[in-house]
């Protein structure tokens, strides 16, 4: 067929500007988006300090505030809560609004959503450096080069997380509304991961609870972020999160067929 | 761009949305897709223009099928929604270079393009704007500009004027005439509004998911016996409806 030079180049370009430009537009949203980590931040990990003392662990070298060890997870947080968003605002508008103008573009539906996952996952990260620089305030200070180690590990994350976020919203249609997806989703994910505690702390407090964090993509996707923050590479969570995020990309992506929004109409 | 439908059938479930279609519509025509609510006309929208996946029957545009060959049918089509799909947010600008780089465009040509599109449609000093301040005629205006930018052959419009008074519908109805004798589009209207449809335009009337008749205006009126195509449309309707 007749295609222009740099055709898949200019459709990636133009989502990616769109994203930015709502992002743009949405100011308020960026704004509470940063609010509830930095409450978690600011509120909660100054409470918890005095409860819970974190040893040494990797990748720190030494005894570390709780405020660092949770900023890791914080930042996932925003990837997560982000993600989750935008992939059901994707379905939703599957068959209506925006995502109908991008399913008329010629080019393969795969690349598109690609595209748009992408998208999404670099925005977020505007988001995420944001909350990085407010957390100098209370202390987290992560080495200079490691806010640049971390940023494909973000992107891994985030592109993770949308496309698990994508999954979900088209497979599963109880879950069809961002309460849902909050409660039986977000939650669950944040809260049975290394996020708030080393998993040796859930360990000490239940074998089973350990074992499920153990089992989370979201643990190795913290941890992953957490390594490549201090300049370390954690092979495992690489892996883990790697393997999550092609497998959940190749089932979202083919259940998003229209196909399927038509037999449950 | 000549289409031909052959023995399409679509179900949502177990409810018929469209059975068993076949016309086709010739290149450079203005034809209309006429029937109530419901009549199946945006299922056949939505799989004219790949949103939906063929069930049974097929599709040829010019020749190609569109299972087949979707990206180059699809670079041939420009479509406008029955409910507008513009970002409301951005500019009209931002809104038609979106589009253009989804069908390949770089920021040069895309602005050559816009600009041209937007003088057409007299929109060119509206280009700044927010979309959210256009009236829905403008917004309509803006979307059909879209539809055009990659210089399509085949304009598919599901509903064009839904929400617009009369006036406006009358203007937006002669402008995509217009289009189509000047520039040799081949023009699919969807429309449930009598008044848009002239005697002499190919009609496709959709009832229940069926086709009733893929004449033109006046063919319909020969068929049904009436001498108006608001009765025309009316009598056989209502015929379908009792037969059903």
């Amino acid at each position: 067929m007749n295609m222009r030079s740099g055709y898949y180049w200019h459709c990636f370009r133009g989502i990616l500007i769109r994203e930015y430009l709502r992002f743009i537009q949405q100011r308020t949203r960026f704004f509470s988006a940063l609010v509830r980590p930095l409450l978690w931040l600011v509120v909660f990990a100054a409470g918890f300090r005095a409860a819970l003392g974190i040893a040494i662990i990797e990748p720190y070298e030494t005894y570390i505030t709780y405020e660092v060890y949770i900023a890791p997870g914080l930042c996932c947080m925003i990837l997560l809560f982000n993600g989750m968003q935008s992939s059901l605002s994707m379905v939703y508008d599957r068959e209506m609004g925006s995502m109908r103008v991008l399913l008329m573009s010629p080019l393969p539906r795969w690349f598109l959503l690609t595209c748009k996952l992408l998208s999404i996952a670099l925005v977020s990260l505007l988001q995420v450096y944001a909350f990085l620089l407010i957390a100098l305030f209370v202390d987290v200070e992560p080495p200079l080069w490691g806010y640049l180690t971390a940023l494909p590990a973000f992107l891994l994350v985030a592109v993770m997380l949308g496309a698990i976020g994508l999954f979900i919203s088209s497979w599963i249609k109880q879950l069809e509304n961002f309460a849902g997806v909050m409660n039986f989703v977000i939650f669950p994910m944040f809260f049975l991961s290394s996020a708030l505690y080393p998993l040796w702390k859930m360990q000490e407090a239940s074998e089973w609870l350990y074992w499920i964090c153990s089992t989370n993509p979201f643990t190795y996707a913290v941890e992953l972020v957490r390594h490549a923050l201090y300049m370390k590479f954690d092979l495992l969570a690489f892996s883990i999160t790697l393997g999550t995020t092609l497998l959940f990309s190749l089932l979202s992506i083919n259940g998003f067929n229209p196909q399927r929004a038509a037999k449950v109409k | 761009m000549s289409i031909k439908v052959e023995q399409l059938s679509f179900n949502y479930g177990k409810k018929k949305a469209l059975n068993d279609l076949n016309f086709t519509l010739e290149s450079g025509q203005f034809s209309a897709l006429l029937g109530p609510n419901g009549a199946g006309k945006s299922t056949l929208f939505a799989l004219l223009t790949r949103l939906y996946s063929l069930q049974s029957g097929s599709i040829h545009l010019q020749g190609l099928d569109l299972q087949k060959t979707p990206t180059q049918v699809m670079q041939q089509v420009g479509v406008v929604f029955q409910q507008s799909t513009l970002d409301l947010d951005l500019s009209v600008q931002q809104n038609l270079a979106y589009h253009a780089s989804l069908h390949g465009f770089g920021s040069r040509e895309a602005n050559v393009r816009i600009a041209t599109e937007l003088e057409r449609m007299s929109m060119a000093d509206r280009a700044h704007e927010k979309v959210r301040a256009l009236n829905g005629g403008h917004r309509r205006r803006v979307e059909i500009a879209r539809a055009l930018l990659h210089q399509p052959r085949l304009l598919l419009l599901d509903e064009p004027t839904s929400g617009l008074d009369p006036q406006t519908r009358k203007i937006l109805n002669q402008h995509v005439r217009q289009l189509c004798e000047d520039q040799q589009l081949t023009v699919l209207w969807a429309t449930h509004l009598i008044d848009e449809i002239h005697s002499q335009d190919r009609l496709l009337l959709l009832h229940q998911g069926h086709l009733l008749s893929s004449g033109t205006g006046e063919d319909l009126c020969t068929l049904s016996g009436k001498e108006q195509l608001t009765h025309a449309f009316e009598h056989l309707t209502q015929q379908s409806v009792a037969a059903a």
